[in-house]
């Protein structure tokens, strides 16, 4: 298990007032994008307003199972529930882009890539980050 | 999963997380985690179940309004229906019947015609399965019909050294893999077509590593790989091939 330090804390904002994007590792795009390959870190952006139907799952991984997915994305990737929030006003608002790594990756590369991301995310407002793992 | 929050807590952005792997969270000390009693797979619990997903989702934002930390807590229930479905006594069935899976890989067009009946009898609860979802398929990753991945499959266990990759800048073994993922995918789906959605990943996986002439093929292809001096083929042979709770069926294990 690589050794991360000492845990980092970034004070959130009130979640009535908070931008909420959600990074998944399922290895989740659009229909149409290029899947997954080896262990990359590379990622996927998922619209926010995509049509959630058309996510498929390329995780190279046999370990895990797809059955929920295949009946509702929101077993893995909850669109559907954060929307439900923004429109109640329990969170502020649901981000523009949303993120798809394939986990198993080595964090060693995953770093310059997750910097890069950050500065999407600033962009789009978001507050905080729902991490997803499958 | 946990090292990725690291990271973008670190720039300045909060972060909150589920956590399937409870020990692994309590080593790498996200600032924030909810872990869940899930299978890998489920981070929410249970498909269609909104009124659970929307339980899990919120005591995991809610982790957000926390003064300081690392907070690791632990999210109390099972999803909804597990116990139910364990005590179902006649268990998942596949609702299709197939002939007894081809299990000599020598001739490609045995393979392929056995393959294509099988896409044949499946095709049905397929599109059953796919109209329980209101038309929502996952099958899709290699962007080729199913009949046409399975020439590709046939041809590839029985003479895997002459094909060619069909897609521009991809090994032929990760075409191989995404064409067999995506047809097991296409088979998935077909077994759970009962609209209660019953069958777990275990119960379809004995059924199609075991029973089926695609699941014979993909363990052919496997031991194949496994003996390969390609590098590539050799890691996804170790890695992502076989499931753990397939590789009985396997001659490396």
């Amino acid at each position: 298990m690589p050794d991360f330090g000492e845990t980092p804390w970034a004070d959130a904002r009130s979640l009535p007032e908070s931008r909420i994007c959600v990074l998944s590792t399922a290895g989740l795009h659009v229909r149409g994008d290029a899947p997954f390959v080896g262990y990359a870190a590379d990622y996927r952006v998922i619209p926010g307003d995509a049509d959630m139907d058309d996510l498929v799952m390329s995780h190279l991984s046999t370990n895990f199972d797809r059955t929920g997915f295949y009946q509702d994305v929101n077993v893995a990737f909850p669109i559907d529930r954060l929307r439900e929030l923004a429109e109640e006003g329990v969170i502020g608002s649901v981000a523009n882009h949303h993120f798809s790594f394939m986990g198993a990756t080595q964090p060693a590369r995953m770093e310059p890539v997750v910097k890069d991301m950050v500065g999407i995310l600033k962009a789009d407002g978001v507050d905080a980050v729902l991490l997803v793992p499958v | 999963m946990g090292g990725l929050a690291h990271f973008i807590e670190r720039a300045g952005i909060p972060t909150t997380q589920i956590s399937l792997i409870r020990a692994h969270t309590e080593q790498i000390k996200p600032p924030r985690a909810l872990a869940v009693p899930f299978e890998l797979g489920r981070p929410f619990g249970a498909p269609n179940e909104p009124v659970f997903q929307r339980r899990v989702l919120e005591d995991c934002l809610n982790l957000l309004e926390r003064p300081a930390g690392p907070v690791l807590e632990d999210f109390p229930d099972a999803p909804p229906g597990e116990a139910a479905a364990a005590e179902q006594p006649e268990g998942w069935a596949c609702p299709v019947n197939f002939a007894p899976p081809v299990s000599e890989m020598s001739d490609a067009d045995v393979l392929h015609e056995a393959l294509l009946q099988e896409v044949a009898l499946l095709r049905p609860w397929y599109e059953q399965s796919k109209e329980n979802r209101k038309g929502r398929s996952a099958f899709g990753i290699s962007e080729t019909a199913p009949e046409d991945i399975v020439r590709f499959l046939a041809d590839f266990a029985v003479t895997p050294l002459d094909i060619q990759s069909p897609y521009d800048d991809t090994h032929v073994i990760v075409a191989f893999k995404r064409m067999a993922d995506d047809l097991r995918y296409f088979y998935t789906e077909a077994a759970i077509a009962r609209p209660d959605g019953r069958g777990s990943d275990l119960e379809v996986a004995n059924w199609l590593w075991a029973d089926t002439t695609l699941g014979g093929l993909l363990v052919a292809v496997r031991d194949w790989a496994m003996e390969s001096d390609d590098p590539t083929t050799l890691e996804l042979a170790q890695n992502a091939m076989v499931p753990f709770h397939q590789r009985h069926h396997t001659k490396h294990g």
